[in-house]
């Protein structure tokens, strides 16, 4: 009896104990692509599979709009984040007093929402916003300026892009610094003693050597850009149309999940084909056997 | 080129203290090897020399100027390190290129230096190698390369041979010793390789517990150790040793008493407890015949157990408690558990206080 | 302390520029937390640079005029159905990816995050058809059940690592004393990764809190906060809005101050 429950906890125990995730991931998010797929090339009146979604995309403006959007909001953001991230890191590597205060402080926005961030800077650039109030109560203003409506849509997307780095750059941080922190220390100690500037160990030691971390950070934020949504639709509504808005649009709004479908689905090709380019492009040489 | 002058140098890791008040001073050019056990503080000594670590106490002067403060890309310095530290993302060729391209030096030089110093230690045939397609010896050897193609003021080295095979260690000793030779630069190497130290060095710093317990010539190490701790950490095997009261001329270990020579007496005067110590080769069985030029004192004991090791034999006497080690060739044959007569030879003993374990002979 | 030279000038500047960062997260805060509780009178005086008089009438207001308590509650059940769900899912795998050696574990583990990378919003659509096939539809389970594809991977990579991390040996030293593999786990593996698994679910609560794209098209009745304040945020007077970002703040803020230490290793192996 012992023997045979050996083999069993052996040979089926480890699967059984993966099957309640494996149904799930089958019901759940296997299935629910596949009718994704379904969706999106039906015809959302006559229930006939056809290409009707996209040829109704590909007419309609916001889509373009949507897409240009999005990918402008991410080309934006994303370096900003990048910069910011590894310049914050950098200078939490040299250990001051206080530097773990200041990590945990930069952290902060990790557990914030899309939406409160939104309304975080929603409250510092309205009319009445903080930035206002300084500006107007040093005589440097007049009138407030404008952040939010449609005849402003240039500098809603700079609230967006504020909000975004605010609230999303601590996500490349964590990366880019738990990979900073991989590196050994005696690589920099190295640099140093062969003469390296702090530019030079930059350059040819710290920045080869996240790479890896770099990648990963890029690719999260890249696919997490592809879904922006909640301070977008916050700030600016549908001033500024972003992929993820428009799904949210049709399927809400105009209660056509068809065409919602065929956004989701346009959504998940980009951000895989994204996915797949930066793993191409970003690969360091020297971990390849 | 430059002299190196350490004064007083104190570090602490909260509560070690990896380098204890230690004070040095090595001449422009010269070779001294950092030798002790392992945790002593060889590798903390050479960090606070190169600048990646700072001192708690003390200067370091590189020849009159203070570089305490200074951080290490401004001493003109070079290191090999403990961990190597051969970047993983650089072939062998660009490590070893890495700190002539910081100088500014043009490529074609670059190039036939990284070949000369990639043939000095035997790994031409590496350079479009990554690190993680290296052994431990590899890496070690474009450690070694790396640091030597600079022409620093100070070249510092922590343990470079450590991880080679017996002969390559050898071969490497004389290539780099011979290298130091000819470009005089000045050198600080940590080893703890008592052989390889005294091969090497001008002068042999031996340490302890974050001090330096002697310098000196590998002869004066060797035969005018200090102090106990150099005494029994130089040579292999190890010093014998023993305890003795002291009257008048007369060391008394409780199992035999040595009678040595009247002017000892002064020597001697105020000690009441010392420790004898003798090298293994200082002991002759009488019956071999005593060489020339020794100055005996005999004793007997009981063969207890012999170790022979081919060229040599060693052969562990036991007078009462005491244990004798005892070197004699290996052509020389005794049997266990017989009764030999021995001389120690008075010229080579040691005598430490045993209070302050500083040499008194 | 012992510097370099020409280190105070740069110690300087690292100061100034960590004061320049805690600033620009604490700032925006700060001032939401100000307005949030602001007079509105004051608020809406532009000449006062900072608001001075207070009063929790807008937070009241919210929360029972409004009744956004409902949708705070419902907030908080759909975390605490997402944590159920992933971990009753997630934890077992976890187990069984860190003890067992077997064929397919590769496969499954890169499925895994395969997953913890795919937009999840991609499935929401999706979900509304089939939820009003099973009569999930606008359900708050149904929710919870959503976001649990969001935070599965989530929690199989952080169980897994922590069960890693406790070495098979105190199990096998249980097992030899006469426990079965179940009490081994439930008795020694399982308080011992207690600390871990706290963090990993408040990184799912976070996760679930702060949702707002699938818990918006899911439910249009029973809605979360955060999908609450989306749909009627555009229409209500300012300080209401800044109430509502203070309540939503809130409870991850206090969550991530308690487990901070634990969050940042948790966000490390989320990352690898
Ligand atoms: N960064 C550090 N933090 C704390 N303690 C340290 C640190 N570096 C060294 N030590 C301690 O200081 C002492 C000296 O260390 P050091 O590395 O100098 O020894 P070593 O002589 O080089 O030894 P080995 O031969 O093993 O390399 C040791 O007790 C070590 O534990
Ligand atoms: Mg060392």
């Amino acid at each position: 009896m012992r023997g045979k429950n050996k083999i069993f906890y052996h040979n089926f125990l480890p699967y059984l104990l993966l099957l309640p995730t494996g149904i799930y991931m089958g019901v759940f998010i296997g299935y629910p692509i596949l009718e994704t797929i379904r969706l999106a090339f039906t015809h959302p009146y006559t229930g006939e599979i056809s290409l009707y979604n996209f040829q109704r995309l590909s007419r309609d403006f916001h889509f373009w709009n949507a897409l240009k959007y999005t990918f402008l909001l991410a080309g934006i953001v994303i370096p900003i984040q990048v910069t910011l991230a590894l310049g914050v890191s950098l200078l939490l590597l040299r250990r001051f007093k206080g530097s773990n205060m200041v990590l945990y402080i930069f952290l902060i926005p990790l557990t914030i929402s899309d939406v409160a961030a939104a309304l975080i800077w929603y409250n510092i650039l309205t009319g009445n916003g903080y930035l206002n109030r300084i500006l107007i109560n040093l005589g440097l203003l007049k009138s407030p300026l404008h952040f939010f409506g449609y005849q402003y849509r240039s500098m809603e997307i700079l609230a967006i892009v504020i909000t975004e780095v605010w609230r999303a750059t601590a996500i490349v941080f964590v990366i880019i610094f738990a990979g900073l922190q991989m590196i050994g220390k005696e690589y920099l100690e190295a640099a140093d003693v062969f003469g390296a500037s702090t530019y030079q160990k930059f350059r040819y030691i710290i920045l080869p050597m996240i790479k890896p971390s770099l990648q990963t950070a890029l690719i999260i934020r890249t696919l997490f850009a592809m879904q922006i949504f909640g301070v977008v639709w916050i700030l600016a509504g549908r001033d500024i149309p972003i992929l993820a808005g428009e799904t949210y649009y049709w399927q809400i709004e105009l209660k056509n999940p068809n065409v919602a479908a065929a956004y989701s689905l346009i959504i998940a090709c980009i951000s895989i084909f994204l996915g797949f380019l930066y793993i191409k492009l970003l690969k360091p040489e020297y971990l390849e056997r | 080129m430059v002299s190196v002058r350490l004064e007083n140098l104190v570090k602490r890791f909260g509560k070690v203290t990896a380098v204890d008040h230690i004070s040095l001073a090595i001449k422009n050019g010269e070779f001294v090897v950092l030798l002790g056990p392992s945790g002593c503080g060889k590798t903390t000594t050479l960090r606070l020399i190169s600048g990646l670590e700072l001192p708690d106490e003390g200067r370091i002067y590189f020849d009159d100027s203070d570089v305490t403060y200074l951080p290490p890309k401004e001493r003109n310095i070079s290191m090999v390190f403990q961990s190597y530290a051969v970047w993983p993302h650089m072939t062998v060729y660009d490590n070893i290129a890495f700190p002539m391209r910081i100088k500014k030096v043009p490529e074609d030089e670059i190039k036939r230096k990284v070949k000369w110093a990639a043939e000095l230690l035997r790994i031409g045939e590496l350079l479009d190698r990554y690190p993680h397609q290296l052994s431990g010896g590899q890496k070690q050897r474009v450690a070694v390369a790396r640091a030597i193609v600079v022409e620093p003021a100070v070249l510092l080295m922590d343990e470079p041979l450590s991880n080679l095979d017996a002969l390559l260690r050898m071969l490497m000793r004389s290539e780099i010793k011979k290298l130091q030779r000819r470009l005089k630069v000045t050198t600080i190497y940590v080893t703890h390789d008592q052989v390889e130290a005294m091969v090497m060095a001008d002068r042999v710093a031996v340490m302890n517990k974050g001090r330096i317990m002697q310098i000196g010539t590998t002869e004066e190490i060797y035969n005018k150790p200090a102090n106990l701790f150099v005494a029994g950490f130089i040579g292999s095997p190890r010093m014998n040793f023993f305890e003795a009261s002291v009257s008048d001329t007369i060391l008394d270990t409780g199992y035999f008493k040595m009678k040595l020579p009247e002017e000892m007496k002064q020597v001697l005067e105020g000690y009441e407890t010392v420790i004898v110590g003798i090298r293994p080769e200082d002991i002759h069985p009488v019956e071999r015949g005593i060489p020339p030029g020794v100055k005996p004192i005999e004793l007997e004991g009981r063969v207890d157990f012999i170790e022979p090791l081919g060229s040599d034999t060693i052969i562990h006497l036991k007078i009462g408690e005491i244990l004798l080690l005892v070197k004699v060739p290996g052509s020389y044959i005794v049997e266990m558990g017989r009764k030999l007569k021995v001389a120690l030879d008075f010229n080579k003993l040691h005598i430490f206080d045993k209070k302050t374990e500083k040499a008194i002979l | 302390m012992k510097m370099y030279k020409g280190e105070a000038l740069k110690m300087i500047l690292t100061y100034a520029l960590a004061s320049i960062i805690v600033a620009w997260i604490l700032v925006p805060l700060g001032l939401i937390f100000i307005s949030a509780f602001a007079v509105p009178k004051e608020y809406y005086n532009i000449h006062k640079l900072i608001p001075l008089a207070f009063t929790t009438e807008n937070v009241y207001t919210l929360l029972f005029v409004l009744k956004a308590w409902k949708s705070t509650l419902n907030s908080l059940i759909v975390a605490g159905l997402t944590i159920a769900i992933s971990f009753a899912l997630g934890l077992p795998t976890g187990y069984s990816l860190a003890r067992f050696m077997f064929k397919g574990k590769d496969t499954f583990k890169l499925l895994i995050i395969g997953l913890r990378m795919f937009p999840v919003i991609v499935l929401a659509i999706p979900f509304t058809v089939i939820y009003l096939k099973i009569g999930l539809a606008d359900t708050l389970i149904g929710v919870a059940l959503a976001h649990t594809a969001m935070s599965l991977p989530f929690v199989v990579l952080i169980t897994s690592s922590l069960f890693s991390g406790i070495p098979v040996d105190y199990e096998e030293a249980g097992m030899v004393f006469g426990l079965s593999r179940f009490e081994a786990f439930f008795r020694i593996t399982l308080p011992l990764a207690l600390p871990g698994l706290a963090a990993a679910a408040i990184f799912v609560f976070i996760m679930s809190w702060n949702e707002v794209f699938i818990a918006s098209v899911l439910v249009l009745v029973n809605r979360t906060l955060p999908a609450d304040i989306l749909v009627s945020a555009l229409n209500a007077p300012d300080p209401l809005k800044f109430a509502a970002g203070f309540i939503m703040v809130l409870p991850a803020m206090i969550f991530v101050f308690f487990a901070r230490k634990y969050l940042i290793q948790v966000w490390g192996i989320t990352i690898r």
